[in-house]
């Protein structure tokens, strides 16, 4: 099989904390009515995860589901599963009004391992980042400086944030800048 | 800074993730109507010194419209309710009542 063209193809950089793009995440975006019992199960049933509360990332043996909207979930899964998950939860949504959409190309990812990875966030989105605030597990969409974007955290050393794809370059540079070395502000 | 609650995600979003989509509450006149009434609904605004009601859309977040009230003096925000009402709730009407007796708006008081 030939490589995945990222947007940045895998780069990274080492600051306050690492930053580094992942390669070929599979991500499917979900819109439905959560509501509705059999929209829940035919996405948890597939998904092999539970339904996440609001603004929280649920993470299953091997794929997570992200709280985006009232409306609207992310699935994170292998890349090269993305298309076949996708075409079972079309499948198994025929019936109602819902949105199944592979995004795999659509995005950009990143994660942030280790060191000051919550002040690097702090420096870029207007989000309280203290551990009270903001715990392994939330989740947020908000800007990160002049783009949109969600992250989460994985781990209390691990950060992943996704943006679109176009911004892919704009967001590895802003978070290059945010983790520059020697820029600890040590607030967090 | 402005900060509003965002009645749909729970987020307490500041100005920067929000935009603004104008006054709320305005009733569509389209075909078939008067000229003033057309008139009306493309160019007549309130611009109070005090409270108002407005549309705002997290977009910056989970991208939902919802609307707000608040002073536009003061900037203290009364509340944020959701886009899928053509009125304000009783519930902002009388916070905004025990902060400013006698007010009104339109026709909401
Ligand atoms: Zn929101």
């Amino acid at each position: 099989m030939s490589d995945i063209a990222t947007s940045l193809n895998g780069a990274s950089f080492e600051g306050i904390t690492r930053v580094e793009e992942m390669r070929a995440q599979g991500m499917i975006t979900l819109r439905g009515d959560f509501a509705d019992p059999a929209f829940v199960s035919a996405v948890t049933g597939l998904v092999e995860a539970d339904m996440p509360g609001q603004r929280q990332v649920s993470t299953g043996a091997e794929r997570s589901i992200l709280w985006m909207s009232p409306d609207e979930l992310m699935v994170l899964c292998t890349y090269a599963e993305a298309p076949i998950l996708e075409a079972k939860l079309r499948d198994a949504l025929a019936d109602q009004h819902a949105l199944v959409a592979n995004v795999s190309d659509a995005r950009a990812c990143f994660e942030l391992v280790g060191g000051d990875l919550r002040e690097v966030l702090a420096k870029l989105a207007p989000v309280d980042m203290s551990p009270e605030a903001f715990a392994v597990g939330d989740l947020r969409r908000t800007r990160l400086a002049q783009v949109a974007g969600a992250f989460w955290l994985s781990s209390e050393d691990k950060a992943q944030i996704v943006c679109f794809r176009s911004v892919g370059e704009y967001m590895f540079n802003l978070l290059k800048t945010a983790a520059q070395p020697g820029s600890s502000v040590g607030f967090i | 800074m402005l900060i509003l609650e965002c009645p749909y995600c729970g987020v307490k979003a500041e100005e920067t993730e929000l935009t603004a989509g104008g006054e709320a509450h305005l009733k569509r006149y389209g075909p078939g109507s008067s000229d003033d009434e057309f008139e009306g609904y493309l160019f007549t605004r309130e611009n109070p010194m005090g409270v108002h009601f407005e549309r705002w859309r997290h977009s910056n977040g989970c991208g939902k419209w919802f609307h707000a009230a608040r002073s536009t003096t003061t900037l203290e925000v009364f509340g944020t309710y959701s886009a899928q009402t053509t009125e304000p709730p009783q519930e902002i009407k009388d916070k905004i009542s025990a902060r400013h007796p006698g007010w009104s708006w339109r026709d909401q008081s």
